[in-house]
């Protein structure tokens, strides 16, 4: 096959792939562009981005674990104690780079901890990540009595705040956090474990994969994602809030699902992942700009993954 | 072809089936008669499955008529079928493991007042279908308790609790043991004296013989031949099935056997664990074939899970002399062993990723950096080369490998444990659901490992199978090893009784 064929066909297959989800985001874009001029211009363009920088990075660790064929529901109270946890460091008179570290840790601890009840005492992550994020969300408030926890530290806010060559630094993490993610998953042996222990869990263990291992290390990576988005909320904030991050579980899954996630395990990517957060902040973000009240946009919302998910399955089963 | 007669059930014309571009079945024409068996016959793909899925409804064909007892018959759906009479039971278990034995035979069909299920009633009636068919199996045990064989008696039991005037069995005995084929071929003969016709499909040939009054063999989709069973010979079976003469069904050995004097690479002493094997000792070489028979439930496979650590058992296990422990999967596949395990769909492959991903699934390590990054390029040759070595065949590398026949499928998961290159390699049933031409491809792969040097456990429940591969032959019974035969012991008298424990 001569390179030109074989980049073809590259393209040809990630149009097959994404070509429904991406012009879908396309239809979303003009429908509010016509409905608002205001929504089609850059400076807007950059406030979507931002907004939808929280929950695309909490969505690429939960397409690991839906990849991995389990669901971590707890992330929205990862994003809330990770912010705290920061907060409380600066609290403490600790410097930014300690703090930030002290936070990620803590996300990949909490992390750790679903993973280990899920692989090492067998129990559903479902239930597991039910508690979790009921044990999480009562620890945000702990230090403060459920108040929320401002945050001076100058670099910490500059995060969600900042530009650096022309572009928000949330934007770099967002696009650094997405390369990163799809290198692990695509290019390497731990994402390959992954897929096919989400394809086929007991095959995978006859095949020598540690599965164990490889289920808690993904759901370190959901919770280290997690407290990345909280790090970004939290500096967009400049607060710790105890209420921060709630549903966003809901979003993330959503998200990682109009990509084209399979919740059976086995099928997903960072990209689709990507478009699929984009979509949810496009709509989002167009039906705020239309004033539209905010229990007819979960309505909406609600609706559109429902089509979006029944129009993937159709054309799967076509393809088959 | 034989002439329809006063006797014809079902009378199948001209039926052709079409999925998209590909024809499945080209003008199949069948005659089926009243308290006959008749036996279809082909290799995986042959069309034998689309045929009985018409029948059953689950498809219509593309073109072409069907009569059942004269009257046109084109059921929408298998409830449709059932009530014509015709029943199916497939050899894919559809049953549901969390509820009663009794719950599945009589399922959508429940004893009910008002909606709510009489649990006496329908234990009682789905008692009496079990003590009909003469089933060993209590109706009030959980489907998920039971062994793969009796929840196959169990799929035959749910299949007949209808009074069907066809049934169609596929493969039916493809995962039980003799003594309850044994059964069953009873259930069929009083099936015959009731008057109904049975489609019996199977890839056992002796089986075939025994039960069968009439055999179509079919090929490619279509219709080639039939036959009645005392007109016709297995060779001539076989090669109207795979189209060329068939030499021999198990291809000669490669080299010589290995001398008894060779030091083993594998010694298992005393291997046992609680109520599943007990006192079990056994040597295999380099370039051995250690066949493992004994009846389902003989504790055959379980031996194989605990030597690859998937379960602990206690003994000594030692290779080339040294003891080991092993304790999981990975220490196993480190100290150099392979298994293909009986149920490849289930612990052998991913079935919705590609031929290339599956086949470096276990030795992706040598198709990465140091790092952990793919060299994409490296595991593509490898797979070419695994392809063509053992001439899987696929529509390309990026198929997935659940699209693929059961004989190919199979020799994925050979390729996967090739590429590790094992000192013992453990195949345990590994020509189960396979066609010949297959069985005789994967057959001549064994022989070729073993002459270069890998030492083969083979466990089968297929006789002949392991009698024509294997250079010694241990002998399960309940658990125990009640012997291991060689030389002039390799003849089915002394190995079935062995298994069966008639010589202590």
């Amino acid at each position: 096959m001569n390179p030109n064929t074989a980049s073809n066909a590259m393209l040809l297959k990630i149009f097959k792939q994404y070509g429904g989800i991406f012009l879908s985001l396309i239809i979303l874009c003009v429908i509010f562009s016509v409905m608002n001029p205001r929504f089609m211009s850059v400076a807007n363009f950059m406030n979507v981005l931002q907004q939808v920088a929280v929950i695309a990075i909490a969505a690429f660790g939960m397409t690991w674990v839906i990849l991995l064929g389990e669901i971590d529901l707890s992330i929205g109270s990862i994003i809330a104690v990770a912010g705290m946890v920061g907060a409380q460091c600066f609290a403490f008179g600790m410097g930014f780079a300690p703090a930030l570290v002290l936070t990620l840790l803590a996300g990949a601890f909490m992390g750790l901890i679903n993973g280990v009840l899920t692989a090492k005492l067998l129990l559903p992550s479902f239930i597991v990540t039910v508690a979790t994020m009921g044990i999480y969300r009562g620890l945000v408030s702990l230090p403060t009595n459920g108040a929320p926890a401002m945050i001076m530290d100058e670099t910490w806010t500059a995060i969600g705040t900042e530009s650096f060559l022309g572009l928000p630094i949330i934007i770099w993490i967002v696009v650094l956090l997405f390369i990163a993610n799809q290198i692990l998953l695509g290019k390497t042996t731990f994402g390959r474990r992954a897929y096919l222990t989400g394809g086929n869990r007991e095959a995978a263990l006859y095949s020598g994969i540690k599965v164990d291992r490889l289920k808690i290390t993904i759901f370190m990576i959901s919770g280290l994602m997690a407290a990345v988005s909280g790090v970004l909320l939290s500096s967009r904030l400049y607060s710790a809030q105890t209420n921060a991050g709630m549903s966003y579980e809901l979003d993330a899954i959503a998200a990682a699902v109009l990509g084209g996630t399979s919740l059976a395990g086995g099928v997903g990517t960072m990209v689709g992942t990507l478009i699929g957060a984009l979509i949810i902040g496009v709509m989002n973000n167009g039906m705020n700009m239309l004033s539209v009240p905010y229990f007819y946009q979960l309505i909406v919302k609600g609706l559109v993954i429902l089509v979006a998910v029944w129009l993937d399955v159709r054309a799967k089963r076509a393809r088959q | 072809m034989a002439a329809p007669t006063a006797d014809t059930i079902l009378k199948i014309t001209d039926i052709s089936k079409t999925f998209g571009p590909v024809a499945a079945l080209k003008n199949m024409h069948l005659d089926v008669r009243r308290g006959r068996v008749h036996t279809l016959l082909g290799e995986n793909g042959a069309g034998k499955s689309t045929l009985m899925k018409i029948l059953a409804g689950i498809y219509q064909p593309t073109e072409g008529s069907i009569s059942f007892e004269g009257k046109p018959y084109h059921p929408a759906n298998p409830q449709d079928a059932a009530a014509f009479g015709l029943t199916i039971v497939f050899q894919e278990l559809s049953l549901c493991n969390n509820m009663t034995v009794a719950e599945n035979i009589l399922a959508t069909r429940e004893p009910a007042t008002a909606g709510f299920i009489n649990d006496r009633k329908l234990n009682g009636r789905a008692a009496e279908i079990v003590r009909e068919l003469g089933l060993p199996i209590s109706v009030e045990a959980k489907v998920g308790d039971l062994s793969i064989a009796q929840r196959q008696l169990v799929e035959i039991a749910k299949g007949l609790s209808i009074e069907a005037k066809i049934v169609i069995l596929d493969e039916p005995t493809s995962s039980l043991s003799d003594s309850e084929a044994e059964i069953l071929f009873e259930i069929i003969a009083r099936l015959k004296k009731r008057g109904a016709a049975v489609i019996y499909i199977s890839h056992r040939m002796e089986e075939i013989m025994r039960l069968s009054d009439d055999i179509t063999v079919m090929r490619d989709g279509e219709y080639i031949a039939t036959r009645e069973r005392d007109d016709v010979t297995i060779d001539e079976l076989i090669s109207l099935m795979v189209g060329r003469k068939m030499e021999e069904i198990y291809p000669p050995r490669i080299s010589a056997a290995p001398d008894m004097a060779t030091a083993p690479i594998l010694s298992v002493e005393n291997f046992h664990r609680d109520d599943e094997f007990e006192e079990v000792s056994f040597e295999v070489r380099p370039g051995e074939i250690l066949g493992f028979f004994g009846l389902i439930g003989s504790g055959r496979s379980e031996i194989m899970n605990a030597l690859f650590g998937m379960r602990q058992a206690a003994g000594t296990v030692r290779l080339n002399g040294k003891p080991i422990v092993l304790d999981s999967p990975v220490k196993a596949i480190e100290s150099g062993f392979g298994f293909v395990t009986e149920n490849r769909k289930e612990e052998g492959l991913v079935l919705s990723h590609s031929v290339e991903n599956n086949i470096s699934m276990v030795a992706l390590k040598d198709f990465a950096s140091k790092l952990g990054f793919l060299r994409r390029r490296a595991e593509r040759q490898a797979a070419v080369s695994e392809v063509a070595r053992l001439a899987i065949k696929t529509g390309s590398l990026d198929t997935p490998a659940g699209a693929l026949s059961g004989g190919n499928q199979q020799k994925i998961v050979l390729a996967k444990w090739l590429l590790t290159r094992p000192k013992v390699l453990i195949l345990d049933e590994p020509t189960r659901g396979v066609d010949v031409g297959a069985k005789f491809e994967i057959y001549k792969i064994i022989r070729q490992l073993a002459a270069e040097g890998t030492a083969i456990l083979l466990v089968s429940s297929e006789l002949p199978e392991v009698l024509g591969m294997s250079d010694r032959i241990a002998v399960m019974h309940e658990g125990r090893l009640s012997g291991i035969a060689a030389g002039g012991d390799l003849n089915p008298e002394k190995i079935m009784a062995l298994a069966t424990g008639l010589t202590a």
